[in-house]
């Protein structure tokens, strides 16, 4: 299993992580180590088995609909890094010239 | 009285009911030590003295009051996985350097309503993603046992913290071994319950489907008290276990003859060192002696289980992950030009390496074109593995096998190759695979190096395992040796 650089550049977009390019030769070495390690699996035909995503085979409990936390906004801002009138802040999302 | 700290909890809990102590001096003890030697082992990343006092006196006032609780005054440690009210809870990242928990999990308010006194929150590796906890941003632990060793991962403090007599036992958790593996490398008994047996709200997730809270302790019968006093059903964990919590003290007691121990071929066809295979071997002649009866077992799909592993613990970090942002809470890159160099340079710059690999690693296998050969792939194998272990417990209570492959190994021995550490879990993953509890115990050492011999049972049987780990304490004194550090 071989990545490109353009691999590498589209995953760590998808994942919205910066990285320096300097560090795409060791980064690449390492991520191909490990899909090395996993491309075992393709030894085995798995082709009739279902799929386990759970360990537990339980349906989802349900509960009724009811609200059951009171509003606490202050008190869960408190680790905002920006925040304004009670909103989070962000970078400008919209130009205002278009 | 100066040494505390060797007592057991039972011993304690006698001790403070009789008044030939209280929690205050209890308390005040272990506060004094981690002074002293915590500066030696690095394993916590906030000691809370303040709130730990504050919380001995309220339990030396129920015991005058006759209205002790369980673990009242009983001086424990929780890993910084753990959101606790009012306090850092770092998960022993930047990116959650300055978190100041808005609630309490579970786990935590469990401990506190049993009369549990807190002394502070351990450190770990980043966002539970390591084997040795040098993955740590508030650095790495060293071995209580040996200088410049790891304590094993990723609840290196907890492990380190228990072992160096700095509290009477720790929380942790366990995703592929981060309970089991350090207990073994510092000399201590590690339960990694039933999936669901313990609320995960309030513990910051890593890979959902895998990840399980749990006890680092001295003995099996400290981990039975600690056991009983986290688990339960909670309505606030949509997979938390509905089903009755036995008295896990109660029941350490009850005989293990006749209970049969299946050992895997495949395990034992590896390449071991000979002491761990010493070890292994001394300890299933005393199961022997004891009344066990030992049989080989055929695990034919086990060795799927770290490639597995690696896919599906990967993928579901990168989805758990995604909610660090820079926007809501923790860390924040400085002056972003716009919303997506906010994301992306908070995420560079607030999470280390191995976090990051593990997100790169998960995003590819959940992106499209790649979800059947590699997401798919692993669930289905994954199936293969659990069945194997259902297959086995029909002949079977136990599977025993080494915790880790070998002893504790130096600080940056194995940090330039990703891969090597992962083969730190290959005993102890296919547990979580399967959801199934697992225990691991001291069972010998190696140059003053501790081993650990581990227990895997079928679902909801952590009592049987308690019970076999106690049996073992009873006729080895492993468990009972301290490390030199003062």
């Amino acid at each position: 299993m071989t990545l490109k650089n353009k691999d590498l550049e589209q995953i760590a977009y998808l994942a919205r992580i910066n990285i320096n390019k300097k560090s795409f030769p060791s980064l690449k070495k390492e991520l191909e180590s490990i899909l090395e390690l996993v491309a075992k699996m393709d030894s085995v035909n798995t082709e009739s088995v279902v799929p386990m995503s759970h360990p537990l085979d339980i349906s989802q409990p349900l509960r009724k609909d009811e609200v059951t936390e009171k509003d606490d906004r202050k008190n869960l801002q408190k680790n905002a890094p920006l925040k304004k009138a009670g909103l989070f802040m962000v970078p400008k999302v919209i130009d205002e010239d278009a | 009285m100066e040494e505390f700290y060797k007592l057991s909890i039972k011993e304690k809990l006698k001790g403070l009911k009789e008044s030939a102590f209280s929690s205050l001096e209890l308390t005040e003890s272990y506060l004094q030590r981690i002074k002293k030697v915590d500066k030696k082992i690095n394993s916590f990343i906030t000691v809370l003295e303040d709130k730990a006092i504050e919380s001995a006196r309220e339990s030396d006032k129920r015991y005058k009051e006759g209205s002790a609780l369980p673990l009242d005054g009983i001086p424990i440690a929780h890993k910084d996985i753990f959101c606790t009210e009012g306090i850092l809870t770092t998960c022993g990242s930047k990116m959650l350097s300055n978190f100041v928990s808005p609630y309490s999990s579970t786990v935590v308010k469990n401990f506190s309503a049993n009369g549990s006194v807190i002394l502070g929150k351990t450190n770990m590796d980043e966002f539970a993603m390591g084997s040795s906890n040098e993955t740590s941003y508030f650095g790495a632990v060293n071995n209580p046992w040996k200088r410049n060793y790891v304590p094993g991962g990723s609840s290196g403090g907890s492990a380190a913290c228990v072992s160096a007599g700095l509290a009477s036992g720790a929380t942790a958790t366990d995703t592929g071994g981060s309970i089991r593996q350090p207990a073994a490398l510092c000399g201590l008994t590690g339960i990694k319950p039933t999936y669901g047996r313990v609320s995960r709200y309030g513990m910051i997730a890593f890979a959902s489907s895998l990840d399980q809270g749990g006890v680092l302790t001295k003995s099996a019968e400290d981990a039975a008290y600690m056991l009983k006093a986290m688990s339960g059903h909670d309505p606030r964990d949509s997979t938390s276990l509905n089903v009755d919590v036995p008295d896990f003290v109660d029941e350490i007691n009850e005989d293990i003859k006749g209970l049969r121990i299946g050992l895997p071929k495949q395990f034992f066809s590896m390449n071991l060192p000979n002491y761990v295979e010493k070890s292994i071997d001394e300890s299933i002649k005393i199961f022997e002696k004891l009344g066990a009866q030992v049989e080989d077992v055929d695990l034919p799909h086990i060795d799927l289980s770290l490639p597995i592993y690696y896919v599906i613990a990967p993928a579901e970090c990168s989805a758990n992950l995604s909610r660090y942002d820079g926007v809501k809470f923790g860390y924040r890159c400085e002056d972003p030009n716009n919303l997506d160099d906010l994301y992306m340079r908070t995420r560079e710059e607030g999470f280390g390496a191995e976090v990051k690999r593990r997100i790169l690693i998960g995003t590819y296998a959940l992106s499209a074109g790649y979800y059947d050969a590699y997401y798919l792939k692993a669930q289905k194998c994954r199936r293969l593995v659990a069945d194997d272990f259902s297959k086995a417990f029909k002949s079977v209570d136990f599977i025993l096998s080494p915790t880790a492959p070998d002893t504790s190994f130096s600080l940056g021995d194995k940090t330039s190759d990703p891969v090597e550490m992962y083969k730190q879990d290959i005993f102890t993953i296919p547990a979580n695979l399967a959801g199934l509890p697992g225990i691991s115990f001291p069972c010998g050492e190696h140059q003053g190096l501790p081993l650990g011999v581990q227990l895997v049972a079928d679902n909801l049987n952590e009592s049987k395992l308690l019970r076999m780990a106690h049996y073992f304490q009873l006729n080895t004194d492993w468990h009972e040796a301290w490390p030199e550090i003062e």
